[in-house]
C-alpha cells in the first residue's frame, strides 16, 4: 500500500501518523503542501493532525485551499481512500469532502486526555476491525472538536450511517456526540481523536491499532 | 526624530546605578549615545549580566563524564549514549507572566524551546514549575487560567508534549507569581551547533519573524522590583506567534543539516544586542550591524527600539557565504524572512550603523568582559524555633485537608489543556512524579522531574536546596531511571537585602552539596532575582528540574498496585513534622526546620531500588504529606484501597527524605526486605493494598470518595 500523509507547515502529528501507518506495512511518503500532485499510484492519503497554518482563525480553512488539497480533493473524488485526523478532520470538512464543522469546544478550554469512543459502524475499512458498539480507549488533544452539522445532516449521517464514532462522555460538546463520520463512498473518514497515539505497547494501550492494520490489508488486498 | 539628551533620570529609567554608569563612561571615554546607553543597559542587567549571582554560580558542580556542555551556552547538553545526547534547560518567565499571563507565559515556553533547538536539538519534552498566589487572592484565578492557557496555546501548536511540572500556591507569591519553562531535546553529540562566530566577514544572518517594539526594555524590567504602577509595563511584555517558531525549528534543523551554520543563537532577552554581542564575543570577533536591512513590521524604528526589541521567533547566525543559495531555499520553503544584517568584523568592536549613520560604536568584548560583578552582602540565616507540639489528628481528616488544597490536590485541570502525548512517544503522562518519553526509534527513555519545596527553603535554604535536589532524584529513581543531570531556575527576592542574598547563597551550597553527591551536575540554567512587590518577596524557590535515563522497558517501573501487593517503606522515619504540609494546611502554621537530607542515604536507598526493579510492582518517593499521601496517591492511580497498620500522625504525615513507597507481590516483599537490609537500606511492611477505602489504623474512608475530593478542588476553585 502506497500511503502519502500530507505535512502542512504547522502538522505535528505528520510523524506520528506515518509512523503508525509504516507499522501496519503501509509504504509512506510525506507530501508537502506545496506540491500539486499526490506520489503516482498513492491508494491511502492521511491529513494529520496540527496547527496546519497556525489556525489563529478558522481551523484548516488556510489549508483546505493549499495545492496539495486540490489533489487530495481530486484523489477523494476519484474514490481514493482518505483519513483524517483532528486538524485533518478540520481541514476535510473545509475541503467540502465531509459535512459540517468543527467549532470551539463547549468548554472553551483545550482538551487532552484519553476518552471512551464508541464504534458505531464497523461498515468502513477504518473500522472493520471493531464490532459497532466497541469501546475504545483513544486519546483526544484539540481546541476545536465541537462538530456540528444541522438536523438534517446529522439525519443523513445516521441514516446513511456515517457515523463512525461517538463520544461515549461527550468531551467538547459535539451534536449527537459526533467524534468521526464517514463521507457517502465511506472511504473518507474524519475523526477528532487521535488513533495513531494509541496504536504501540509503549502508548498505555493499542486501541487504535486495528484501524491501520484494517486500512492496509483492505487496501493491499484491492 | 532626535536623541534624548543623556540625563542622570535617564540612566536611572534604564536601571543603571551611578557607579555602573561611571565604569561605562571609564570603558568608552566619553558619553554614550542614546542606543549606546540602551545597550549597556541590556548587557548590564541581572536578567542578562547575572551580576548578583555570579559568584555563587560558579560554586555549582558543572562536570562529569556524561556532560558534553555545561553552561554558557543555549542550554546544557548530557550524553545519553548511542551518539545521542539530550539538551535542556530551564527558565523563567516570572515578571512578564504577572503583567500579562497569556503572552507571557507563553512566551516563556517559546523562549525555553528557541534555546533547545538553537543547539540543534529537536525539542521532545516539556515541563513547567507555576507558583501562584493564595488560591482566594483576587488575582489568582485569572493568573492561572492566563498562564495555563498560554502555556497550552504556545507548546501545542509548537508540538511538544508536555510531561510534568508542579503547581503551588502561597500568599507571598500574591505580587510575583512564578513560570519557569523547561524543555528537552534530543540531538546527535557529534552535530551540537555552539553561538561561538568564527571566520571575520562572514555574513550574519537575520531568521524569523520581523522586529516590532514589543518587548523594548523586557530584560531591564525584568531586573526590577514591582509596585503599584506594574500595570503600566504591559507594553514591556511580547506577543508569541507558535506556528511562526514551528516553522522557525524546522528551518533551522533542515539549515543546520545543510552544513550552512557556523554559529547561531536565538534573540531571547534583549534581542539583537544580546545575540550579536555573545556570537561576536565567544568567537572573539567584533560585529557590525546595518540596521536598515533587519526585518521590520513598524515604521520608523529607531535603532535603540531596534536593538533592545524582544520581538519573538528570530535568529541571528553567521552562515558559510558559499552556501547561501541552499540556505536561501530552506527560507524560501518555510516560507521566513531572512536578511543580511550585518558581517563579523576583525577589530574587536560593536558597530551599529542605521542608514549609513553611525549610531553605536562600542569594544564590543567588553560589554561582557566588563560587565559588573557584585559580592553582595550577606547574612547567614538564623537557626528556626524547634516545633512546638503537633496533637495527633483523625489521619483520615489530615488526609482529606490535603486532597482539599489545590496545592495537594490532582492537578489534572491543568494537565489537560496540555498537549501531553504529541509525537506519540509519551510512556508516562503527567501528574505523579516522573514523566517519560521514549528516545524515538531505540529502547531507551528518558525521565524528567521538576521539583522544589519553597517553604523548606525559606526556613533552611541549605537543607532546602539540598532537599530540591534529592527530591527530583528520587522522582527520577521511582520510575527506573538513572539521573543524569540537573537544570536550575533560582527564584529569589531583592538580592540588594542580605538575608535575601543570604537565602540565595545557602540553597547554592545545599543545591551544589546534593548535585555532588547525586552525580547529577548543573548543565544549565537561569536566575530571577527581584521577585517582589511592595518589598514582599516571594518564598525563596530555586526550582530543580533532573533527567534520567531509562536504557530498556525492562528497567522501567511504571505501573500501579494492584490488590494484594504488599505495601513496603523504603528508608528511615522519624517523623518530622516541621515546615510539613500538614503543619500548613491543617494546623495553618508554618514552623520548625526543614527535614535533614541525609545525601549518602539518598544515594543508598536509590540504588536499592534502581537494583531491584523487577521485583518492585509500582514506586513512588514520599515527599509532601509523607505516607499518607503516597499511599493514597499510588491506591488511587490503581483503583484500589490501602491499609495502613499506624495511624500516628507523624508516621504518617512526617516528611523525613530518603524514603519510597512501593508495591510489590506477596511472594516477593521477603526477598526485596532481604536485598535491603544486605545494602544497609531501612525497609518496613507498612500494610498492603486492597479492598475500596483507605484505612489508617481504624480510621477509615472509601477510596470513591476521597478520589471525588481529590479530582474535584482544582476544578472547584479555578474552572
Amino acid at each position: 500500500m502506497k500511503a502519502a500523509v500530507i505535512v502542512f507547515p504547522g502538522s505535528n502529528c505528520d510523524r506520528d501518523m506515518a509512523v503508525a501507518l509504516r507499522a501496519a506495512g503501509a509504504d509512506v511518503s510525506m507530501v508537502w503542501h506545496k506540491d500539486v500532485d499526490l506520489p503516482s499510484g498513492t491508494d491511502f492519503v492521511a491529513v494529520p493532525g496540527g496547527f496546519s497554518f497556525g489556525d489563529y482563525l478558522r481551523c484548516g480553512a488556510i489549508a483546505a485551499k493549499s495545492p496539495i488539497c486540490k489533489a487530495v480533493v481530486d484523489h477523494a473524488n476519484r474514490g481514493g481512500y482518505v483519513l483524517g485526523v483532528c486538524n485533518g478532520f478540520q481541514v476535510l470538512t473545509e475541503t467540502g469532502l465531509l459535512p459540517g464543522v468543527l467549532m470551539r469546544n463547549a468548554g472553551l478550554k483545550y482538551i487532552c486526555k484519553h476518552i471512551g469512543l464508541r464504534v458505531v459502524t464497523s461498515q468502513s475499512i477504518f473500522t472493520e476491525g471493531y464490532n459497532a458498539g466497541d469501546i475504545l480507549s483513544i486519546p483526544i488533544a484539540h481546541h476545536d472538536g465541537n462538530y456540528f452539522a444541522d438536523t438534517d445532516q446529522v439525519k443523513a449521517l445516521q441514516d446513511q450511517d456515517r457515523v463512525a464514532f461517538t463520544y461515549t462522555d461527550n468531551p467538547n460538546g459535539s451534536v449527537s456526540d459526533i467524534a468521526g463520520i464517514l463521507s457517502e463512498n465511506r472511504r473518507v473518514l474524519g475523526m477528532m481523536p487521535h488513533p495513531e497515539r494509541a496504536a504501540d505497547d509503549g502508548h498505555g494501550g493499542t486501541d487504535g491499532k486495528a484501524m491501520f492494520r484494517t486500512i492496509f490489508q483492505t487496501v493491499v488486498a484491492a | 526624530m532626535t536623541d534624548p539628551a543623556i540625563t542622570p533620570e535617564l540612566i536611572e529609567a534604564h536601571g543603571l546605578k551611578p557607579d555602573e554608569y561611571q565604569r561605562i563612561l571609564d570603558i568608552i571615554g566619553r558619553e554614550p549615545t542614546f542606543t549606546e546607553l540602551g545597550i549597556f543597559s541590556a548587557m548590564w542587567n541581572e536578567h542578562c549580566s547575572y551580576k548578583s549571582s555570579k559568584k555563587w554560580l560558579r560554586t555549582l558542580p558543572t562536570e562529569g563524564p556524561q556532560v558534553i556542555c555545561g553552561p554558557g551556552e543555549n542550554a546544557g547538553v548530557v550524553d545519553i549514549g548511542d551518539g545521542q545526547a539530550v539538551v535542556f534547560k530551564m527558565e523563567s518567565h516570572n515578571h512578564p507572566s504577572y503583567i500579562e499571563p497569556y503572552q507571557g507565559a507563553a512566551t516563556g515556553v517559546g523562549g525555553i524551546l528557541r534555546d533547545v533547538f538553537t543547539m540543534g536539538a529537536r525539542p521532545i519534552a516539556a515541563m513547567n514549575a507555576l507558583s501562584f498566589g493564595d488560591p482566594a487572592h483576587p488575582k489568582t484565578r485569572q493568573l492561572v487560567n492566563g498562564v495555563v492557557e498560554g502555556i497550552g496555546g504556545y507548546g501545542n501548536c509548537f508540538g511538544v508534549p508536555t510531561v510534568g511540572g508542579e503547581v503551588r500556591f502561597h500568599p507571598a507569591y500574591n505580587g510575583n507569581c512564578l513560570v519557569n519553562a523547561f524543555a528537552a531535546g534530543l540531538a546527535d553529540a557529534d552535530k551540537i551547533f555552539y553561538s561561538a562566530a568564527s571566520g571575520v566577514g562572514m555574513p550574519v544572518v537575520y531568521l524569523g519573524a520581523k522586529t516590532g517594539r514589543d518587548g523594548v526594555g523586557g530584560a531591564t524590567m525584568a531586573s526590577a522590583e514591582f509596585d503599584e504602577s506594574i500595570e503600566e509595563k504591559r507594553p514591556t511584555v511580547q506577543v508569541g506567534d507558535p506556528f511562526t517558531e514551528k516553522r522557525l525549528m524546522e528551518a533551522t534543523l533542515e539549515l543546520m543539516a545543510t552544513g550552512a551554520v557556523i554559529s547561531i543563537q536565538d534573540m531571547g532577552a534583549a534581542g539583537l544586542t544580546c545575540s550579536a554581542v555573545e556570537m561576536g564575543d565567544k568567537g572573539g570577533l567584533g560585529v557590525r550591524l546595518d540596521l536598515e536591512k533587519v526585518p521590520v513590521r513598524e515604521e520608523n524604528m529607531t535603532a535603540y527600539e531596534m536593538m533592545l526589541s524582544e520581538s519573538q521567533e528570530r535568529m541571528l547566525m553567521v552562515l558559510k557565504p558559499e552556501l547561501e543559495a541552499e540556505a536561501k531555499a530552506v527560507f524560501d520553503k518555510w516560507d521566513l524572512d531572512f536578511a543580511i544584517v550585518g558581517e563579523t568584523i576583525a577589530e574587536d568592536r560593536f558597530v551599529i550603523m542605521l542608514d549609513g549613520a553611525v549610531k553605536a560604536d562600542l569594544p564590543l568584548s567588553k560589554l561582557s568582559s566588563e560587565a559588573p560583578e557584585y559580592d553582595r552582602p550577606w547574612d547567614p540565616l538564623p537557626a528556626p524555633d524547634p516545633l512546638a507540639d503537633v496533637p495527633q489528628i483523625d489521619p483520615i481528616d489530615g488526609l482529606k485537608a490535603l486532597l482539599a488544597s489545590p496545592n495537594y490536590a490532582a492537578k489534572q485541570w491543568v494537565y489537560e489543556q496540555y498537549d501531553t502525548m504529541v509525537m506519540a512517544d509519551t510512556v508516562r503522562t503527567p501528574g505523579l512524579g516522573a514523566g517519560i518519553i521514549r528516545v524515538h526509534g531505540t529502547d531507551k527513555s528518558l525521565a524528567f522531574s521538576s521539583d522544589v519545596t519553597p517553604r523548606y527553603v525559606k526556613a533552611n535554604p541549605v537543607e532546602g536546596g539540598k532537599q530540591a535536589v534529592a527530591e527530583a532524584y528520587r522522582n527520577l529513581i521511582a520510575v527506573g531511571a538513572r539521573p543524569l543531570a540537573t537544570t536550575d531556575n533560582l527564584n529569589f527576592g531583592n538580592p540588594e537585602k542580605p538575608a535575601i542574598m543570604g537565602q540565595f547563597v545557602q540553597a547554592i551550597q545545599g543545591i551544589g552539596q546534593a548535585v555532588a553527591a547525586l552525580d547529577m551536575p548543573i548543565v544549565s540554567g537561569n536566575v530571577s532575582l527581584y521577585n517582589e512587590t511592595d518589598g514582599q518577596a516571594i518564598l525563596p524557590t530555586p526550582t530543580i528540574c533532573a533527567v534520567g535515563l531509562i536504557d530498556t522497558p525492562d528497567q522501567m517501573i511504571n505501573d500501579a498496585p494492584r490488590d494484594r501487593h504488599v505495601a513496603l517503606l523504603v528508608g528511615e522515619t522519624q517523623g518530622h513534622l516541621g515546615q510539613s504540609a500538614l503543619l500548613a494546611e491543617v494546623f495553618n502554621r508554618e514552623e520548625g526546620d526543614a527535614p535533614p537530607v541525609d545525601l549518602a542515604a539518598e544515594k543508598r536507598n536509590g540504588d536499592f531500588i534502581r537494583a531491584n526493579v523487577e521485583m518492585i510492582k509500582a514506586c513512588t518517593d514520599l515527599s509532601d504529606g509523607g505516607l499518607a499521601l503516597a499511599a493514597f496517591e499510588m491506591a488511587e492511580a490503581g483503583g484500589v484501597g490501602v491499609h495502613l497498620t499506624t495511624d500516628d500522625t507523624a508516621t504518617l504525615f512526617g516528611e523525613d527524605q530518603a524514603r519510597y513507597l512501593i508495591a510489590c507481590n506477596f511472594d516477593q516483599a521477603e526477598a526485596l526486605m532481604i536485598a535491603a537490609s544486605q545494602a544497609g537500606v531501612p525497609i518496613e511492611t507498612v500494610g498492603r493494598f486492597t479492598g475500596d477505602s483507605v484505612r489508617f489504623g481504624t480510621a477509615e474512608a472509601p477510596l470513591d470518595e476521597l478520589s471525588t475530593l481529590y479530582h474535584a478542588t482544582f476544578r472547584d476553585i479555578f474552572a
